[in-house]
């Protein structure tokens, strides 16, 4: 494998006196597709908010594209222009068009000028399907739009890795398969994702490993194929039941 | 309130259109609109046993009232005779007396035949607060606006230049005085209290320590002791000869205790805004300034544009402190006038005619906020 693009080594993490990340080592390597499932509160969400700083982690290292996450502001703003986010709860700014939620940070984080930004969000937007609302307010746009926004507005700042925690949970059913067509094919495009979802046919289409996570552990780490057909741990066979409907 | 009222007249609409139908005859219809009047009078003033007493207190309140007020204060009133004599054979409103006084009332102690100069600088300083209402200014043109009109009314309130004569800043007085203490009180207040704000939410422990004990103390004295310390404390601990203007100190200490007051509005505003918008902001690589700046403010202010306001109201009406360190605003003019023997009886009408301005000028601020906050939250729906 090449230089991973994330790795984590031996990552501790507590709030307070609760260990919530133990041990937690992964390396995600240029193009591939990881996708992290596990429990409620097993500490999924945590993991990838370690990727890019929204947590603080204690113990062990986090390097992204070779940049060690430590306390210095200039490293960790650098590493964010690299590290796309997507929420749960799209997160989009409301105080902004749709447009200008997408040429916000390229143009003021990287200095694009504004012509540049526009067409590059543009750009996005169509890929994401919705460019006829560049003009309206997130608060005017379905959820599923909006959550396509958000990505579109992740994608605009040209990011080596996109971070997606729980993308489809705050949607309605109908609107779930339009934001996974679209992850679909950014995986398919090459892009490198680590995806917090529940989501198993997304899973076993798009991801080359597959970790699961239980008490802030990494339980088990497999290729989808394997994980679903033959989970190693107790604990996983559980969880795949629960979540498959078996 | 403003939900009621527009909602009655809806009612009694809907009612009066539903009877209007074509099908209905027309020698009818002038029978049935007063019906539907009385329909709509069932809906809004008896609707139930409290509404009903309440309704008859009210008209009992208008009826004991109104008629001896408006006798007062129109039909025996006395409007352009000079001489108080006549006030007081009419036995209404000696609105004479503002006739005769509203110059001193308004200007103060500044020279009578140069009161054309602080008339025109505070109609300068009423058109820019106007223009700065409208949000086609929110830009670079607003501070040209303002950046011209202050050196203007400052070259015309002071004068000695241009051939005006010199008028020291301690014969300034009334309205313009108002205006200026609360107007520049209120704009340098302002991103001094978004910086406590701010301050206070850091992570930095000395910064918060520093804003959390600075807003503490201020909310814990009354304007009046800051107004005293900033007019008596403050000079002694001035190196000798240094000496800060009387009018300067005021203004300082009426920004520095609006600063603490509005700083806990703003963070009201700053709470009340979702953790997930500071986190959309990191993740997309923003630093402090620019997430503050292009994301956080923004929303947070729209929040709590009420209680800004209301501070805004609070203060242009607290300016009427600096009475005690010797300052001649509106009000102590006012009191001021009456200090003429022969006007003396007619204080109600001074205070009357001072409330008044000062009513003109909070209600239009409290109008305003209304439609600002309808305006910057048309497009939000969350
Ligand atoms: N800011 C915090 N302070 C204290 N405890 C926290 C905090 N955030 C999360 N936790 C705790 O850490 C644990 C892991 O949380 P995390 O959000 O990572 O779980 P998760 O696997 O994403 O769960 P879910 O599927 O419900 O999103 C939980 O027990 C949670 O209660
Ligand atoms: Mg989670």
């Amino acid at each position: 494998m090449s230089d991973p693009v994330i790795e984590l080594d031996h990552v501790n993490k507590w709030f307070g006196a609760f260990h919530v990340l133990k041990d937690v080592s992964m390396r995600v390597g240029k193009g591939e597709k990881v996708v992290v499932c596990g429990p409620s509160g097993s500490g999924k969400s945590t993991v990838i908010r370690c990727i890019n700083r929204l947590e603080e982690h204690q113990k062990g290292r986090i390097l992204v594209d070779g940049i060690e996450l430590t306390g210095d502001v200039r490293q960790i703003e650098r590493i964010r222009k690299d590290v796309g986010m997507v929420f749960q709860s799209f997160n989009l700014f409301p105080h902004l068009t749709v447009l200008e939620n997408l040429t916000l940070a390229p143009n003021w984080v990287k200095n694009a000028p504004m012509k540049e930004a526009t067409e590059t969000a543009m750009y996005y937007l169509e890929r994401v399907r919705i460019p006829e609302q560049a003009q309206k307010y997130p608060g005017q746009l379905s959820g599923g739009q909006q959550q396509r926004v958000a990505i579109a507005r992740a994608l605009c700042m040209k990011p080596k890795v996109m971070l997606f925690d729980e993308p489809t949970s705050a949607l309605d059913p109908e609107m779930i398969k339009e934001v996974l067509d679209v992850m679909v094919e950014l995986a398919h495009e090459g892009m490198t994702m680590v995806c917090v979802t529940h989501e198993m046919g997304f899973a076993r289409t798009v991801a080359d490993q597959m970790i699961f996570m239980a008490e802030g552990q990494i339980v088990e780490t497999a290729p989808p194929a394997e994980f679903f057909a033959a989970p190693k741990t107790e604990r996983a066979r559980q969880f795949l039941g629960q979540i498959l409907g078996h | 309130m403003s939900d009621q009222s527009s909602h009655n007249p809806k009612t009694a609409s809907e009612i009066a259109s539903h009877v209007e139908e074509p099908s209905q005859a027309e020698l009818h219809t002038h029978r049935r609109n007063a019906f539907a009047g009385l329909g709509w009078a069932r809906d809004n003033l008896f609707s139930n046993i409290p509404n009903t007493i309440l309704t008859v207190l009210s008209v009992a309140l208008l009826v004991w009232a109104a008629p001896p007020l408006l006798d007062w204060m129109l039909l025996k009133a006395t409007f352009l005779n000079e001489d108080p004599a006549a006030c007081r054979e009419a036995g209404g409103a000696c609105w004479s007396f503002v006739t005769v006084k509203h110059r001193f009332i308004l200007f103060g102690l500044y020279p009578y035949d140069e009161h054309w100069r602080p008339l025109l600088a505070m109609a300068l300083f009423i058109a820019a607060l106007a223009i700065s209402c409208d949000s086609r200014f929110w830009n670079m043109r607003i501070v040209y606006v303002w950046g011209l009109v202050l050196p203007v009314c400052g070259i015309l309130m002071w004068g000695g230049w241009l051939g005006l004569t010199f008028v020291p800043n301690d014969k300034w007085g009334g309205l313009p005085l108002t205006l200026i203490l609360a107007t520049l009180g209120i704009v340098l207040a302002f991103p001094l209290a978004v910086l406590l704000a701010l301050g206070r939410r850091s992570d930095m422990p000395a910064i918060r320590a520093i804003c959390v004990g600075y807003i503490e103390t201020v909310r814990g004295v009354p304007l009046v002791s800051v107004l005293f310390m900033a007019s008596i404390m403050f000079p002694l601990f001035l190196p000798e000869g240094l000496t800060i203007d009387k009018l300067l100190r005021a203004q300082l200490g009426i920004m520095l205790f609006t600063a603490a007051y509005l700083a806990e509005a703003v963070r009201g505003g700053l709470q009340a805004l979702p953790k997930g918008q500071y986190e959309a902001a990191d993740a997309l690589g923003l630093g402090y300034w620019q997430k503050t700046r292009l994301i956080i403010l923004p929303q947070a202010l729209r929040l709590v544009i009420p209680p800004i306001v209301n501070q805004f109201i609070s203060c242009f009406k607290d300016t009427s402190l600096v009475i005690i360190i010797g300052l001649y605003d509106l009000l102590t003019t006012a009191k001021t006038a009456l200090a003429d023997p022969s006007w003396r009886a007619f204080y109600v009408e001074s205070y009357v005619f001072a409330a008044f301005i000062y009513f003109l000028f909070c209600y239009f601020m409290s109008r305003y906020s209304q439609y600002l906050e309808r305006r910057l939250n048309a497009g939000l729906r969350r």
